[in-house]
């Protein structure tokens, strides 16, 4: 066995980013890392950055498939801006990265990878490793290939199975770097191909081959060891934003007693919740995959109607098409989850990245009066709690909501600290019981104003509803100027009463700073980052984060009312400043945004933060 | 649906059980009326609680229907009925669900849920109302509107050629497709029954006279002078006759239905095709649907029923087996699937 390397240095967060072509297995590499990093006792967020095309041309910059991921032994609220560690499995995947990764960062490639058929495929003239473009860094070029083959020698594989697991070759390498036990990722191997001993061994040595040339590597002086971090006790797992939301949702039907119904229509980046929920028929979740996003809602709002907890999910241009329905939603007064993962727009736009731009759609995007209930998720984990609290307002107060999710919350992945059912808040939808004497359709509640559930089967209270306006009370058809006055405020004022029932925003930092950043959704993570680091720095900033957007807290306005200079930073083009422009004029509100279908990084941030405090 | 039949015969129903009290709103003379009455008429002879039934409907005149009768009932928005009417089968598969469409609202914006709906055989009753015209926007032509018709948006005639719901119907793999008549109440009644009945999406084109923008659109099949003639009521294992004298008859000669006359060139009734709506192979059921005036009588009746599974039936089993083999019986159990660790 190998002398580990003595010197190891003891780091407070780092970014590991692993980037190869599509078909090099890069996902479950991250993943794999991912998994051990949970069990070193790390916070940790990944995020996986797919090419838009299944299979682009092998070796091209279009092909490239990358993982990160940023661990700590403190609170990770990211998954990173810069990566201080590249694994590039190829030149294309080490061009398509270079502009990710840190000054002085450590970058591994597969130097057998990088021929001049390779080196001109990614577009490169000359090979970067040799033309001084990565002075600077620390570069290793190791022949993983060729070492992947030695490694496999006695196994007699085919050339294309052993280059398959050359991916468990860089993983050995940076578990080697990190100091992490590769025993628990073996084991897995185990569990994984149990069908086929022959890769499971494969598999074994090529990571342990990884693992041992580490060692060997003058280069790397020393390696690295990232405490734990001081996470409650608990039960933990790893969790995307859209297994989340789906879970959440779940876990809705569960505290409702309602049974879960899905219509919805294939569409990036808000697939994985069909998926997901298609899986648990066991829990009895109906899952109907629709001929189009139309079918997708308006049969939810059929199952809706009969007494389900109805879900649709979607993203931006599923949104579009799912305007009119949601107009029948607010019509009928019923309940139903609108989930919109938003992506890149507007049309087709960027399918595969994360952008903010369907606030406005959300809140306004319908033909008519037709205020929803509109809430945000903040991170991969606040999708879980977003997706019950969506469902819980939705069913108490008899009106739809829209769930506002983002591409980069929906496949990234953080550690989850896993609740008990059974201390989430119960779900009491307004639900009439049978032979009611004073039901009528269109009654409402004196405080919330809902109307209630009459759902079919049940005896004595058959009634029908529509999209035609319906008479306060009776709900029979109406279409009497005043009643449609008094309904059109009804609707609105039962959306607003929401506000009664949600928690005060909460403000990060002195209530008295000098400048108050505003953001929401998606983009929490990053703000908390940079607003800490800058406060740590002694800079007088705060932090409001919304999850809440319609109706938004009550006591926003006294809030917004405390500060001087107020920036809203949005990843779109300045939705959420109109919107709060809009409803406090009084104030002023400047705008921080940008629109590259990226995420914030912390420099950014923080150098618009540091000019708006010297002006 | 049958045992639902058997469970409840000793419910007692009236037609009054299911009349709402909302004015019906549809003109004097509109075919509707008829529909609404025989459709009140089946109801309480179904053996189904009013409570479980629910009607569903789009946009379009055909689509004030719901609010007219005193069930559980929805008139969502244009074309999709459909969609909605899944909804409510698959969330609660004992409801009868029975949805009201126009030949707008069904072939035209809502063509894509309806073939959808057919081709997964969701249990649900279709009742297409055909005139062959959009009557609530007052008179454009529709998908169904014969070529050469002239309308507000085809004033020199109708240039499209028209969809049969038939025809749309097999081809979407559906498994009941009837037709029937809103001058013949009796015929109407027997063949809502039969949709019922039959578990599956049961279309029943309704073929139905808009007296504003496309009155007398039946003619040559409902009028006294030629409905004889025009008219072929079809039954399953009967043979397929018709004519004032019941002397003419279809037949089947090579791939092509022939109308011959039974005693002429050497025609008996032995050699008449007898109707099989339980045929699987969709051929016959598509020609028989098919058939127009002058040629050939139109075929009423139920043209196709066949067995095959629901949707509704599949979703249900699928959660069962699940439910069974499934090691994760709550949140709680799928919360702490799969990789977890734990923090001491």
């Amino acid at each position: 066995m190998t002398i580990k390397k003595s010197k190891i240095v003891g780091l407070e967060q780092v970014v590991v980013r692993f980037a190869g072509d599509s078909g090099d297995g890069m996902q479950l590499t991250g993943s794999l890392f991912s998994d051990s990093t949970a069990f070193a006792g790390n916070d940790f967020a990944t995020f996986p950055d797919y090419p838009a095309e299944i299979r682009a041309p092998q070796g091209t910059v279009a092909g490239v498939s990358g993982f990160q991921i940023h661990f700590g032994r403190k609170t990770v609220y990211t998954s990173g801006d810069l990566a201080d560690v590249l694994i590039a499995m190829n030149p294309a995947s080490l061009r398509a990265n270079r502009k990710w990764i840190k000054e002085g960062a450590i970058i591994i490639v597969d130097y057998d990878t990088f021929t001049d058929k390779g080196i001109e495929k990614a577009g490169y003239t000359t090979d970067p490793c040799l033309d001084g473009s990565l002075d600077g860094f620390n570069l290793i070029k190791a022949p993983i290939s060729t070492l992947t083959k030695d490694a496999l020698v006695s196994l007699n594989l085919d050339n294309k199975s052993v280059l398959k697991s050359k991916n468990m070759f860089s993983l050995g390498i940076v578990m080697y770097m990190f100091n992490r036990e590769i025993d628990l990722v073996s084991k897995y191997f185990e569990t994984k191909f149990k069908a086929n001993p022959l890769v499971v061994e494969a598999n074994k040595m090529v990571l342990a081959a990884g693992f041992n040339y580490a060692d060997t590597l003058e280069v790397l002086g020393s390696t690295f060891k990232v405490e734990a971090a001081p996470l409650e006790k608990g039960k933990y797992r790893n969790i995307t934003g859209n297994v989340a939301t789906a879970w959440g949702l779940m876990a809705a039907s569960e505290r409702s007693g309602r049974e879960l119904f899905l219509g919805s229509y294939p569409i990036t980046p808000a697939t994985e919740i069909l998926q997901e929920l298609a899986k648990h028929k066991d829990l009895s979740v109906k899952a109907f995959q629709a001929e189009d996003e139309i079918a997708g809602i308006v049969s939810a709002i059929g199952a809706s109607f009969t007494g389900s907890l109805a879900i649709t999910t979607t993203s931006g241009p599923g949104l579009s098409l799912k305007g009119e329905a949601i107009g029948l939603a607010v019509m009928t007064e019923l309940p139903l989850v609108i989930v919109d993962v938003q992506r890149g727009g507007p049309s087709t736009g960027l399918p595969t990245k994360s952008e903010q731009s369907d606030l406005l759609q959300a809140l306004f995007g319908r033909n008519g009066d037709a205020p929803v209930i509109v809430i945000a998720a903040q991170s991969s984990v606040d999708c879980f709690y977003s997706a019950f609290e969506a469902a819980k307002m939705s069913l108490e107060h008899m009106t739809p909501a829209i769930l506002l999710t983002d591409g980069s919350l929906a496949n990234g992945s953080e550690v989850f600290k896993i609740p008990r059912v059974s201390d989430l808040p119960k779900i009491n939808p307004p639900i009439v019981q049978a032979n009611d004497p004073n039901y009528k359709p269109y009654r409402r509640d004196p405080e919330k104003l809902n109307r209630f559930w009459a759902i079919p089967g049940t005896d004595g209270l058959r009634h029908r509803i529509g999209g035609l306006e319906k008479e306060d009370g009776s709900g029979n058809v109406s279409h009497d100027p005043m009643n449609h006055q008094r309904m059109t405020l009804l609707r609105e004022e039962k959306v607003m009463r929401v506000a009664n029932y949600l928690p005060d925003q909460i403000i990060y930092g002195d209530e008295n700073a000098d400048l108050l950043v505003v953001s929401w959704g998606g983009t929490y993570g990053v703000m908390r980052t940079v607003v800490e680091k800058m406060q740590k720095q002694g800079k007088s900033v705060s932090l409001a984060h919304f999850r809440y957007i319609m109706p938004l807290p009550k006591n926003t306005e006294a809030l917004l009312s405390k500060f001087k200079k107020i920036v809203v930073c949005e990843l779109n083009n300045g939705q959420f400043v109109k919107y709060l422009r809009m409803s406090f004029p009084q104030y002023k509100c400047e705008q921080y945004n940008k629109i590259q279908g990226l995420p914030f990084m912390v420099a950014e941030l923080e150098e618009k933060f540091n000019a708006l405090l010297k002006h | 649906m049958e045992n639902q039949i058997i469970e409840t015969q000793s419910i007692n129903l009236t037609k009054e059980d299911f009349s709402s009290d909302q004015m019906v709103k549809w003109c004097p003379g509109c075919g509707d009326h008829a529909i609404l009455h025989a459709v009140e008429n089946v109801f309480p002879n179904l053996g189904i609680r009013k409570e479980d039934f629910v009607v569903v409907s789009g946009i379009g005149c055909s689509s004030r229907f719901p609010y007219y009768m005193n069930t559980y009932g929805f008139h969502s928005i244009h074309g999709r009925a459909a969609a909605l009417s899944t909804g409510v089968k698959v969330a609660n598969p004992k409801l009868s669900v029975w949805m009201i469409t126009g030949d707008g609202d069904c072939t035209a914006i809502g063509g894509n849920h309806f073939i959808h709906t057919v081709r997964r055989n969701v249990d649900i009753n279709i009742l297409l109302f055909n005139n062959k015209i959009y009557g609530l926007t007052k008179g454009q032509f529709s998908p169904t509107t014969p070529k050469g018709t002239k309308t507000k948006t085809s004033p020199q005639g109708s240039f499209e050629r028209p969809f049969n719901p038939g025809e749309l119907v097999i081809g979407a793999q559906g498994n009941f497709f009837a037709r029937t008549l809103d001058t013949n109440p009796k015929h109407m009644t027997a063949i809502f029954i039969e949709a019922e009945k039959h578990r599956g999406t049961s279309v029943v084109e309704v073929l139905q006279n808009c007296v504003i923008f496309s009155n007398k659109a039946h003619e040559l099949i409902t009028s006294r002078e030629t409905k004889e003639e025009n008219q072929l009521m079809i039954e399953h294992g009967k043979p397929l006759i018709y004519g004032a004298n019941r002397d003419k008859g279809i037949i089947l000669k090579g791939t092509k239905l022939e109308t011959v006359k039974i005693g002429e060139n050497g025609i008996t009734e032995e050699d008449i095709l007898v109707h099989d709506s339980h045929e699987i192979d969709p051929g016959v059921h598509v020609m028989l649907s098919r058939m127009m005036p002058p040629e050939f009588p139109v075929a009423l009746g139920v043209i196709r029923a066949v067995d095959f599974e629901t949707y509704n039936d599949e979703m249900d089993t699928t959660i069962k087996h699940e439910k069974e083999i499934s090691k994760i019986k709550n949140v709680d159990d799928l919360l702490n699937s799969g990789g977890t660790w734990t923090i001491e």
